[in-house]
């Protein structure tokens, strides 16, 4: 941990303090999602969100984060459509509010590609999940972009009538952008 | 060269299939719009976009044909109102057969919503997402429809008339068949 800590403050020499290096930029950082509806691509994402990354680029096996997210600030591209997935057979958002990722270790893929492994939990149930990505240096930030797919019925998301992969596919593409300093 | 007495077989199928998938996309844009979302919803969605597509297209095809044949000519006794009325009833049925699919497809962009023709086929979003803008182009396709519902009353209303009352073989140049009836 002293050695961790060490090297993260050696990395991060160049800024005031050596704690800010996991400070995640919540306004220039964004999860968003595109889901498939009767085969048309639609963007959403989540507005509110807070998230502890801590990751050096050197040394990744040691990267840690916890995502949380608020599931009610949730956009689904149109004002029906955030009513109906705050419901009880999507995120049922009123039992449980918030999902979350939890990864406690990154593997380095080469080419400044990285993958985090880690457990999710959505809806009450929690799964192994992992979201390959890349790290950008530039001024002082570091930039994490990736993206995976989640099997939204792996969670019960879309449960009843919506189970329909025909309308509404099971694949949604989490996309996640996110900027530390 | 003596003028057709009928329109063109070609002229008269894309007549009638045009027709029918805008008797079926009306009522279902109406119906739709009122239900709670559900997936039957998107589905409906889908299909009515797919219709309008398909209406867009054809009254293209509609319009090449239409402007390399020539249609067989009204009746000589029709009076100059008459004819007026009917040439620019026609137009405006043709530039609402382009305007409403065209408003439709702008209007599902602006809500941020692709078209996919049939389910394979992506059309491009000519413009960005907007919903001031959408909701916009919802009144306006919903308006445009409306004119369409009365200019198809009339064109409906009038060949009738014409075929009962003046019968003067008008209607039976569009029908696939009464065509021994219509030899003038």
């Amino acid at each position: 941990m002293i050695r961790l800590l060490a090297i993260l403050s050696l990395f991060s020499s160049s800024f005031a303090y050596g704690t800010e290096l996991s400070a995640v930029q919540l306004d220039q950082s964004t999860i968003a999602f595109v889901s498939r509806q009767m085969n048309v691509p639609v963007e959403g994402a989540f507005k509110k969100f807070s998230a502890q990354i801590n990751i050096d680029p050197a040394r990744p096996e040691a990267g840690r984060a916890r995502i949380e997210i608020d599931l009610a600030s949730i956009d689904a591209g149109s004002a029906e459509a955030n009513d109906e997935v705050k419901g009880k057979s999507w995120f049922n958002t009123r039992e449980f509010p918030k999902a979350s990722f939890v990864s406690s270790a990154v593997k380095a893929l080469g080419g400044g590609r990285f993958e985090a492994f880690g457990k999710m939990t959505i809806k009450g149930k929690t799964l192994e999940s992992r979201a390959p990505f890349t790290i950008k240096q530039e001024k002082g930030v570091l930039i994490l972009d990736g993206a995976f797919p989640l099997k939204r019925l792996d969670y019960g998301i879309g449960s009843g009538v919506w189970s329909d992969t025909s309308v509404v596919a099971d694949e949604v593409l989490v996309k996640f952008h996110f900027v530390l300093k | 060269m003596t003028a057709p007495a009928r329109y063109t077989g070609t002229a008269i199928s894309l007549h009638w299939l045009v027709a029918f998938l805008i008797l079926a996309a009306f009522p279902l844009g109406l119906y739709m719009s009122d239900l709670a979302l559900s997936p039957l919803k998107l589905k409906l969605i889908s299909y009515h976009k797919w219709l309008g597509v398909s209406v867009f297209l054809l009254a293209a095809a509609r319009l090449a044909w239409r402007t390399t044949h020539t249609p067989p000519p009204l009746p000589a006794a029709m009076p100059a109102w008459q004819r007026y009325a009917a040439h620019g009833l026609h137009h405006l049925l043709y530039v609402l057969m382009f305007a409403i699919p065209l408003s439709g497809w702008l209007m599902s962009s602006a809500k941020g919503f692709q078209t996919v023709y049939l389910g394979v086929l992506p059309l491009p979003d000519l413009i960005v997402k907007d919903k001031a803008l959408g909701d916009i182009l919802k009144e306006v396709h919903g308006l445009l429809n409306y004119a369409m519902l009365g200019l198809v009353i009339a064109h409906v209303g009038a060949a009738l008339k014409h075929h009962f009352i003046d019968r003067d073989g008008i209607l039976a140049r569009m029908l696939p068949f009464l065509n021994k009836e219509n030899t003038r």
